[in-house]
């Protein structure tokens, strides 16, 4: 059976359709999930989609933690299901607490949009299980505060921890040891900031995004 | 807190500034363009926001530790923020 992918929206993403296309290319049955909805759905993946969750008001993802559905995604991710924040979703993973550390501006106060190199550093995570560690990947980046941050103790953790799953080839926004996407301690809930769902075809100039998305439906399926 | 205790009206005001070490790219580009328009003499330029509201307590005290609590957990992120509260008796009209 197709691994269902729950993709959320709130007022303001803006990438979702983005991801349950690029997630239907590969098989899967994706469909959105309005964060006023108390339940997934029997969802086997769910995916914070980027964006401008309520407006970034306050700051990127700070409101969206108050969204319904993220009760339901913290049970989800608690209980071992596969959760990934792209970009905006990235921040408002790390404002729910799901994930450590925060996102601040980018080092040098630019707007980023273009196709950075990412090299996987770990593939202990739902999003690069079926990658090989040392693989670079072309990938979009489009982003303000992409550049990630936390405590120095924080930091030794998600080293000691193989919590770092990408890291910027060529940093582009000042992330704290070139860090792209880090995992929570269980490895099912991964934050990244460049978009895989806009590498997920040559007509779109990259498919280096598939392996990673293909990497979270095998992880659904062995969870299923 | 019992329903007879008098209450009192505090008007406060939070400032939300990024913690030290934190990068404060709005100010250093700020502090960076001063010298152009002859204020070479400014330093230490930190861009924060400015929260304003009002809360009602039992006394100033209860007030403070209710704020400290909103701003840990909401009105921040302390990983990257700190907050300076100001609160003053009565509501500003």
């Amino acid at each position: 059976m197709a691994p269902k992918v729950g993709v959320l929206l709130f007022p303001g993403s803006n990438c979702e359709q983005d991801v349950v296309e690029a997630f239907s290319g590969l098989g899967a049955e994706a469909d959105l999930i309005w964060h006023g909805d108390r339940s997934l759905g029997g969802v086997d993946a769910v995916v914070v989609p980027g964006g401008f969750a309520h407006g970034d008001y306050l700051r990127p993802g700070a409101i969206a933690r108050f969204s319904p559905v993220m009760g339901a995604v913290t049970d989800f991710a608690r209980s071992g299901g596969p959760v990934v924040g792209i970009c905006n979703g990235f921040q408002v993973l790390c404002e729910a607490g799901l994930l450590p550390g925060a996102l601040q501006k980018n080092a040098g106060l630019r707007f980023l949009c273009r196709t950075v190199t990412v090299r996987v550093a770990s593939t202990a995570s739902v999003l690069t299980g079926e990658v090989e560690i040392g693989t670079e990947l072309r990938i979009p980046i489009n982003h303000f505060s992409g550049n990630y941050t936390c405590t120095p103790e924080a930091l030794a953790r998600l080293k000691a921890e193989d919590q770092i799953v990408l890291r910027y080839v060529d940093n582009p926004n000042g992330s704290l040891d070139d860090i792209a996407g880090v995992r929570d301690e269980a490895g099912n809930v991964v934050g990244l900031m460049p978009h895989p769902e806009r590498a997920s075809s040559a007509l779109l100039g990259s498919e280096d995004g598939r392996p990673l998305l293909a990497s979270v439906l095998a992880a659904s399926r062995a969870i299923a | 807190m019992r329903d007879d205790e008098p209450m009192a009206a505090f008007s406060v005001h939070v400032e939300v500034t990024q913690r030290a070490g934190i990068a404060d790219p709005e100010g250093a580009t700020i502090e960076r363009s001063l010298p152009a328009l002859g204020f070479d003499e400014v330093t230490g330029v930190r861009v924060g926001k400015s929260i304003r509201f009002a809360v009602e307590a039992p006394d100033e005290a209860t007030a403070r530790v209710r704020v400290e609590d909103l701003c840990e957990r909401f009105l921040t992120n302390p990983v990257i923020e700190d907050a300076t509260i100001h609160l003053t008796e009565g509501v500003p009209a």
